[in-house]
């Protein structure tokens, strides 16, 4: 007799835990075949309103962390990764990857969490200024995190898309709620029990999934939300861009291939900062007539 | 006004199934309220709180602010109703008399050595006199609930009807603290001794102890109110207070409150929501009924 096979049921993950939606709704997700591998969680607005409440609830923690402590964070999301290395790889070899470049593509983001883990500690350093005036002030500016960022993950890549799109905002103080890619969401849950296992606390980040034709608008609508990260292929961005003017979020729609290794930098962590300029009056230092 | 009774004439309670409580609870908070019925309900709640700030740190400043908020709670929103009363210790009466009386906001002040209640009559008495004095349309009275416990139901019914009778013209709450009483048979028998030595409102909580007005608890007073109201056919009020914070649970409230006792009781002369940050919630609440945009804590006023 042929064995009834067992088909997982992927659940969202909000406030450190794994709910399933509110509207108790899911759809299936199909390989090339048409085959279908796996439940998935069908979000309602309501699960992004849920999410949005517990992004805001854990940021103001995650910020106040040390920088370098952050790193230490992100650098455990690494190795919690390269842990479950193989789970990832058979994931992305049911959504159509081959075996080859299914390793390559958890070998590369892995590097990339590492990549940022690293940035945590370095880049207010290296982007923050200490800016001339013309008169006896100090004066500089310096990066602080947005807030809660909605991102809403590259359709085409499970994994490293994902990865690529989260690690700088969380890298920066930022929590997220993140809408995973519709057609290839298992990693993103995945994703989800390592962030869980590793030492990121609960609410920092949140993955939602489901259609974004309906997860768009409540995300980008949503004034306790400060910036939206999306993919430029994403048909709503005029939409998400409309929908933001109203409590003034920045978007951001990346047109990188972030595929490729290039695509990293400490421009995707200062896209979601907002700088903060500080003046200090100084007196004239050693009898020069300049200082700083 | 209220008849006098004595002691011996409240009648003996019922005991409480908690089980069954908690199940009809259950139902309650099942109900979905949706458009023009969760936008009635949710201006209803607002009309229907009492506005509280009660802490040693509290300042003529933080008072000021919360009066002027009671009168203006989101004025980028036309149409809103103001509160139903701010509620505030009694050396802040005369303060916040100054502010709201103009506006049609009553003003209530704790009392009988808040929020212990361990202190002797007299100190009780110059404690609500004062208040009275000072202006105070409502006086919240805490019961001796170390008395209760040890059984002096008689003391504590003694103690209400005195402070009763000090309250002239305000209306008398009588703050049971029933995160302290421990069981629900306790919260009934409390409810009923408190209504029939005169209590004008009977009130779950001071704030300061948890747990404190969770639903099974009001349920259970609202049932001795009904149970009053059918023996004697006078009305008595209700205010939950303590752990109200968000729309929904306000909601749920009034859902229970129609269904156990009527809508008579549905306005603030008869119900009242005693919160700190329940405003707001509604507020946002409202604002994103209409806009159908899920609102920010940023664009409000701080509690």
């Amino acid at each position: 007799m042929k064995r009834v096979e067992v088909l997982k049921t992927y659940k969202l993950y909000i406030d450190g835990k794994f709910p399933r939606t509110e509207s108790g709704r899911f759809y299936k997700v199909l390989n090339k075949a048409k085959e279908p591998i796996a439940n998935v969680c069908l979000s309602s607005r309501k699960d992004v309103r849920n999410a949005v409440q517990s992004a805001r609830k854990a940021q103001g923690s995650w910020q106040e962390r040390t920088a370098f402590n952050r790193g230490q964070v992100l650098y455990r999301i690494a190795e919690m990764l390269e842990g479950r290395r193989a789970q990832f790889v058979e994931e992305l070899m049911l959504e159509n990857s081959t075996k080859k470049e299914a390793q390559m593509e958890v070998d590369n983001s892995i590097d990339r969490i590492v990549y940022y883990a690293g940035w945590c500690d370095k880049f207010n350093q290296v982007a923050s200024s200490v800016n001339p005036v013309s008169s006896s002030h100090f004066n500089f500016s310096s990066y602080e995190p947005m807030g809660v960022i909605g991102i809403m993950a590259v359709q085409s890549s499970g994994l490293l898309g994902l990865v690529s799109m989260l690690m700088p905002v969380i890298a920066g103080g930022n929590s997220c709620v993140i809408i995973a890619s519709e057609d290839k969401p298992l990693c993103a849950v995945t994703l989800a029990e390592v962030l869980n296992s590793s030492d990121v606390p609960g609410g920092v980040v949140n993955i939602l999934t489901g259609h974004i034709d309906e997860l768009w608008s409540p995300l980008s609508s949503h004034m306790d939300v400060n910036g939206i990260s999306l993919d430029v292929r994403n048909k709503y961005v005029t939409k998400v861009q409309l929908a933001s003017v109203d409590n003034l979020k920045r978007v951001r729609a990346y047109s990188n291939d972030f595929s490729l290794m290039q695509e990293q930098g400490i421009q995707f962590i200062t896209d979601f900062q907002e700088l903060k300029t500080t003046w200090h009056p100084i007196e004239k230092i050693g009898g020069a007539s300049n200082s700083y | 006004m209220t008849a006098k009774y004595r002691f011996n004439e409240v009648p003996p309670s019922p005991s409480i199934d908690k089980v069954g409580v908690e199940e009809r609870v259950a139902r309650f908070q099942s109900r979905s309220i949706k458009t023009t019925a969760k936008m009635q309900g949710l201006k209803m709640a607002l009309s229907m709180i009492d506005l509280t700030t009660l802490e040693g740190k509290d300042t003529e400043g933080k008072v000021k602010q919360m009066c002027f908020k009671a009168a203006h709670l989101h004025n980028g929103h036309p149409g809103l109703p103001v509160v139903a009363a701010v509620c505030v210790y009694p050396s802040m009466v005369g303060l916040a008399k100054s502010i709201v009386g103009k506006y049609g906001i009553k003003v209530a002040s704790v009392s009988t050595a808040f929020p212990s209640g361990q202190a002797p009559l007299d100190v009780k008495i110059a404690d609500t006199k004062y208040a009275v004095e000072n202006g105070a349309d409502e006086i919240d009275m805490v019961i001796s609930r170390g008395k209760f416990l040890a059984g002096e139901h008689a003391f504590v019914f003694d103690e209400i009807a005195a402070i009763k009778e000090l309250c002239g013209s305000a209306r008398l709450k009588v703050i049971l603290e029933t995160g302290e009483l421990t069981t629900l048979d306790n919260v009934r028998r409390a409810s009923d001794i408190a209504i029939y030595a005169g209590a004008d409102f009977i009130k779950t909580s001071t704030g300061k102890i948890q747990p404190a007005a969770t639903l099974q608890v009001t349920y259970t007073m609202l049932q001795a109110i009904r149970d009053y109201y059918d023996e004697t056919g006078k009305m008595v009020g209700m205010k939950p207070a303590g752990g109200i914070s968000n729309a929904k649970l306000a909601l749920h409230n009034l859902v229970m409150v129609k269904e156990v006792l009527g809508e008579e009781w549905l306005t603030n002369k008869w119900f009242r929501f005693g919160a700190s940050s329940l405003a707001n919630d509604v507020l946002m609440q409202i604002l994103k009924t209409e806009s159908g945009i899920y609102q920010s804590a940023d664009y409000f006023t701080l509690d």
